[in-house]
């Protein structure tokens, strides 16, 4: 019909979308920010004001944007800038616990330190042997008595119970026991051992009792989502080839989910291991190495850094710098266990689960 | 259909070995010992605490009997609970929504593990930073506080000189409670389907339209549960509280930043059991079995909440 006119060149991004920012907008501002917040810190600000003055900066990308692109652009970029600075706080005390710990604990670390006790130890020197050994010894009797449960439990809910109203009452019960607080954990082996040996028990092993309160419930469930993994094919195989069901769980079942139980034990093992408030109830502290779970009271890491910042004695340095040692020996051994449980579930798990 | 039949007659049951039986049995035994440790818990709590409940006032340390003993840590325990919430809940969805729509895919995970590292803290760390990191930095913000919001009750002053205040031991909690509700939002903010955030965005919603559209109102209980169970978190911690506050025992105030605070349950328990005999510790377990009931029906109305979810969503 008519002939066709070549069009005026048309931004067409603008047509379609109306005024926008620039798209270096936001990364100039965000560099400003830096800059200026650097600058700040340079000039004798501290962390949390020249903090406070760039993100003060970055606030000034909504004006900007109400100012170009309206209203609602501009309430998007606002919320994008309040969600960004929500996960910087969150970093914020993450690195500053790191910092300050590795700071101020590197001080006394040394041979003497992991191999002296605190026995007659005045001011300066001693160190964290009793802990340490106490800290292995009742976490591990915790261990002990948890892996069984966690994992039985764990068959019973997932190979056995079929779904009856036992199992739901068990799963249920079991998130809800995650959240027992642990000083109620260590109240109750506390009540539980005063029953046996009188009034102001203390005993490594009740520290045991305690820790295994707190492990069961996250040993089950991680143990069962491993279960549940493993395809039912594999089970029907195995009884297609005759195998009872408990040796098809057995040997191929658990198996199967190996790395993820073990990843599972080790997160649940560094869980508790920085569990200070029941072993302060019911293991107590002490200066001397005690090897016997079962005799009197036991030293741990999270007590043994709570006690030397609470009771420094006199001068209080030594102590208080004992205590940051222990800090970061028990947040060493916490992180080495969430790293070995990220590597065990990485190169063990069966492969196209990754 | 003919899965659920009868073995047709003339076909033998299965064959239930013995080592069936004893595999079994040692499953069904462990899933009923976990019941036994929890009613146990129960049991032991009240069996010791009740002693320490009829006790006569001039039996135990305090001088009081249980009631007026107990309500002001009740009282602590709770006004440090819900300033820490007020911080974390706001932050914690920030997180979890950077975390799952607004960082770039690939980097998400990691940063999600960034996070995770912080549950990963043992609370007594968290108390040793508290009281030699943060309280002496918050003074000058008390001060501040005091001077310039001081008509307010929760701010009425005078500044504490150490900053070991309610408020400091709320920063603390808040900071505690961050990952799990963190970790949990973000589940289930990454549960959202697909198509509802498209389709919010095909009808040409911005990213924060898309997520108040889509995103939140498919959240919403998971929301209030990660926030509950944060809760029970802040309501149980110790060694953290116990560090950081300086207490003065049986105060009841609104007083957020003052020297003189409401100690927790949960602290006074941690404090004061070493030294306490007699009835004093019966009294001692009697309120851990208050923090007990309280976490656990917390806990509880949690965990419902999140089941009842699981059986409307079709994630699962």
């Amino acid at each position: 019909m008519t002939t066709t006119l070549t069009p005026a060149p048309v931004d067409v991004t603008r047509e379609l979308y109306g005024a926008r920012l620039p798209s270096w907008g936001p990364k100039a501002i965000l560099a400003a920010a830096v800059v200026v917040a650097g600058g700040a810190y340079a000039a004798g600000a501290n962390v949390l004001e020249a903090t406070l003055i760039g993100w003060v900066i970055c606030m000034s990308l909504p004006v900007w944007s109400v100012a170009v692109e309206g209203r609602r652009k501009a309430t998007d970029r606002l919320v994008t800038t309040l969600v960004s600075s929500a996960f910087v706080l969150a970093l914020f005390p993450l690195f500053s616990i790191l910092w300050t710990v590795v700071s101020k604990g590197t001080k006394v670390l040394s041979a003497e330190f992991f191999t002296y006790s605190m026995r007659n130890v005045v001011g300066e020197g001693g160190g964290i042997y009793q802990a340490l050994v106490g800290t292995l010894l009742i976490t591990g009797a915790a261990a002990v008595i948890s892996i069984p449960i966690g994992i039985f439990s764990a068959i019973y809910l997932v190979e056995y119970a079929d779904g009856n109203r036992l199992s739901r009452w068990i799963r249920f019960l079991v998130d809800v026991m995650t959240g027992i607080p642990s000083i109620v954990a260590g109240l109750f082996a506390y009540a539980l051992f005063v029953l046996f040996f009188g009034e102001g028990v203390r005993m490594g092993i009740g520290g045991s009792v305690a820790l295994s309160v707190l492990m069961i419930p996250v040993l089950v469930r991680s143990t069962e989502e491993m279960l549940k993994l493993v395809p039912n094919e594999l089970r029907e195989a195995s009884y297609a080839l005759g195998v009872p069901k408990w040796r098809t769980v057995a040997k191929v079942v658990l198996p199967t989910s190996l790395a993820g139980i073990v990843t599972g034990i080790t997160l649940s093992v560094a869980r508790v291991i920085g569990e200070t408030a029941p072993l302060l109830i019911i293991a107590g502290t002490t200066d001397s190495v005690n090897f016997n779970l079962f005799d009197g009271r036991m030293a741990t890491l999270p007590v043994f850094a709570y006690a030397s910042q609470r009771n420094p004695g006199i001068p209080p340095e030594f102590s208080i710098d004992r205590a940051w040692g222990a800090a970061l020996v028990l947040l060493l051994i916490v992180m080495l266990l969430n790293l070995i449980a990220r590597l065990v579930s990485y190169f063990f798990s069966p492969k196209g689960e990754r | 259909m003919t899965s659920t039949q009868a073995p047709a007659p003339g076909t033998t049951a299965p064959v239930r070995r013995p080592g069936d039986r004893v595999f079994a049995g040692l499953s069904l035994s462990a899933g009923l010992i976990i019941l036994a440790i929890l009613a146990g818990v129960a049991i032991f709590l009240t069996v010791q605490g009740l002693p320490g409940i009829t006790a006569s006032p001039d039996e135990v340390k305090s001088g009081k009997s249980f009631l007026p003993y107990v309500w002001p840590l009740v009282y602590g325990t709770l006004i440090a609970a819900a300033v820490a919430m007020l911080i974390a809940v706001p932050v914690a969805i920030g997180v979890a929504l950077f975390i799952s729509h607004y960082a770039p895919r690939k980097l998400g995970q990691s940063l999600g593990y960034l996070i995770d590292l912080l549950a990963a803290v043992p609370s007594v760390v968290y108390g040793l930073w508290g009281i030699g990191f943060l309280a002496p930095r918050l003074v000058p913000f008390y001060e501040w506080l005091d001077a310039h919001l001081g008509f307010i009750p929760f701010f009425a002053g005078p500044a504490s000189a150490t900053g070991r205040t309610i408020m400091t031991a709320s920063i603390v909690l808040a900071v505690m409670i961050l990952p799990i509700m963190t970790a949990i939002c973000r589940e289930i903010f990454l549960q959202t389907p697909r198509l509802h955030e498209e389709a919010a965005l095909a009808l040409g919603a911005t990213r924060w339209e898309m997520a108040r559209l889509a995103v939140f109102p498919y959240a919403r209980s998971g929301i209030v549960s990660a926030a509950m169970l944060g809760l029970g978190r802040a309501l149980g911690e110790t060694l953290a509280v116990a560090m950081v506050l300086s207490v003065s025992v049986g105060t009841v105030t609104a007083n957020l930043i003052s020297s003189t605070n409401p100690s927790t349950i949960a602290a006074n328990i941690a404090l004061s059991f070493g030294e306490a005999s007699g009835k004093t510790v019966n009294a001692l377990i009697a309120s851990g079995l208050v923090l007990f009931v309280i976490t656990f029906l917390v806990n509880f109305a949690a965990r419902a909440i999140v089941d009842r979810r699981k059986e409307f969503s079709g994630a699962n």
